[in-house]
């Protein structure tokens, strides 16, 4: 599984380095980031892209979410 | 379509019709809202810029920090945090308002000035359009300013609220610190610092405008940056609410006039109108937001948003005192132009300059 630290990243970073990942072909990826919209824009780019989001820890300012494809 | 797009269409819609019901109570034409505007009055309320009428403490732009200062202490999401390229987005900041006062507005004001008919903001739309672009070719090629830390203590986050709190007592209080100079506080007593709604009625439409911009994530730049780099229309959803919610008031209270010529608070010359917004199109882009974003983000503990927010301020002053800042077309009592406006020559280099400024700074911030 692939490790994504998106933690302190301006908008949109964490959604171009999900993005970059999810273009590679990477079917299971962990994201850990520490704010809320990076938490929704990344959720968003994972849905529309096909994946099933599960979040292991789902804080406003600590989440970790796993993408699966 | 999902509740996340219902959430930002609504609140443009209603940033829209506060903006022009604004208008409507006495702030200037096309200017229900504009973020870099009322910044300026702000710098020239401080005496950090000496042109007489646009002197104002304007209390939309310390509603629109409050208000998100109170969401996200709601919400949890107050968290005190900073250290990305801080003097760099000060920088940015100054030459956001470079170009936003080339323009003669911020992007909100951009689609404000559409809804009432102002085709020269069509124009600027396109420069806009092209300039977050460019942002958007920057941030593929790996541009970052680097991580913020969440800082060790919350203190820092509130100094912006602490700060634009001070400015609204003395407004309330009509402070005059200097009476000899007849201030600061400076009032315009004409031109469009002289223009405004009542005090209460302008804090408590930036209230809601910062509680409805913070829940929304509400942002221009962000709106056709989503559009371009992941094919996502959330946030320009909110672009489309306020235009169309500003369009329809408009229409109603007899505001919309279509054309170049004669605009409120506009000029006409298209490549200046263009380029202005192309500037901050590609500085909004860059930091991660518009002057709007900015100044949600200033007010929820982002201490690197309020250094854009305050070299926006000093930018400001920088534009009046240099003579950087476009002037607006006018005409004589007979109906002939007097003047067709624009920026002169050291604004238009300085211009040119922002921009490639940025262009530097997108090469330079470049990560492999």
């Amino acid at each position: 599984m692939e490790k994504l630290d998106v933690r302190g990243l301006s908008c949109p970073i964490p959604v171009i380095r999900a993005k970059k990942l999810i273009d590679q072909g990477c079917t299971e990826i962990l994201i850990v980031g520490d704010s809320a919209p990076a938490r929704e824009n990344v959720s968003r780019l994972a849905k529309s892209s096909g994946y099933q989001t599960l979040f292991i820890t789902d804080e406003k300012d600590n989440w970790e979410l796993e993408i699966k494809k | 379509m999902d509740r996340n797009k219902w959430i930002v269409l609504a609140a443009g819609l209603i940033t829209g019709m506060i903006a022009v019901a604004l208008v409507k109570m006495g702030n200037p034409p096309n200017m229900g809202f504009c973020i870099a505007c009322f910044e300026r009055d702000i710098a020239g309320a401080l005496g950090l810029h000496r042109a007489d009428v646009v002197q104002y403490m304007r209390p939309e732009i310390l509603g629109l920090v409050l208000g998100a200062l109170i969401t996200s202490l709601f919400t949890r999401e107050f968290k005190t945090r900073g250290g990305s390229a801080t003097l760099v987005r000060f920088i940015m900041g100054v030459f956001m308002m470079i170009g936003a006062l080339v323009f003669l507005g911020c992007p909100l004001r951009d689609v404000l000035r559409m809804a009432g008919g102002d085709y020269n903001a069509v124009i600027g739309l396109f420069g806009f359009i092209a300039g977050v672009a460019s942002g958007v070719f920057f941030l593929k090629k790996g541009f970052n300013l680097g991580r913020s830390q969440v800082s060790r203590s919350q203190a820092g986050g509130y100094v912006i609220p602490a700060v634009v709190t001070f400015f609204l007592v003395l407004l309330v209080l009509k402070t005059v610190f200097n009476p000899t100079a007849g201030g600061p506080l400076f009032f315009s007593k004409s031109g469009p610092g002289s223009m405004h709604a009542a005090l209460w009625l302008s804090l408590g439409a930036g209230l809601l405008v910062g509680f409805l911009a913070q829940r929304s994530r509400l942002c221009f730049s962000g709106g056709i940056r989503d559009l371009i780099l992941v094919k996502d229309s959330t946030l320009l959803l909110g672009f489309i609410g306020v235009f169309v919610g500003a369009l329809v008031l408009n229409l109603v209270f007899g505001f919309f006039k279509a054309g170049f010529t004669f605009q409120p608070v506009a000029h006409t010359q298209h490549i200046w109108n263009f380029l202005g917004l192309y500037l901050v199109g590609i500085t909004g882009t860059l930091l991660g937001g518009c002057p709007l974003r900015q100044l949600i983000l200033s007010g929820q503990g982002d201490m690197d948003a309020g250094a854009v927010v305050i070299g926006m301020i000093v930018g400001a002053a920088f534009c009046h005192n240099f003579v950087l800042a476009s002037s607006a077309m006018t005409k004589a009592a007979s109906g002939a132009i007097t003047s067709y406006g624009g920026p002169g020559l050291y604004g238009q280099i300085a211009c040119v300059v922002g921009i490639a400024i940025m262009f530097i700074i997108g090469f330079m911030f470049r990560e492999e």
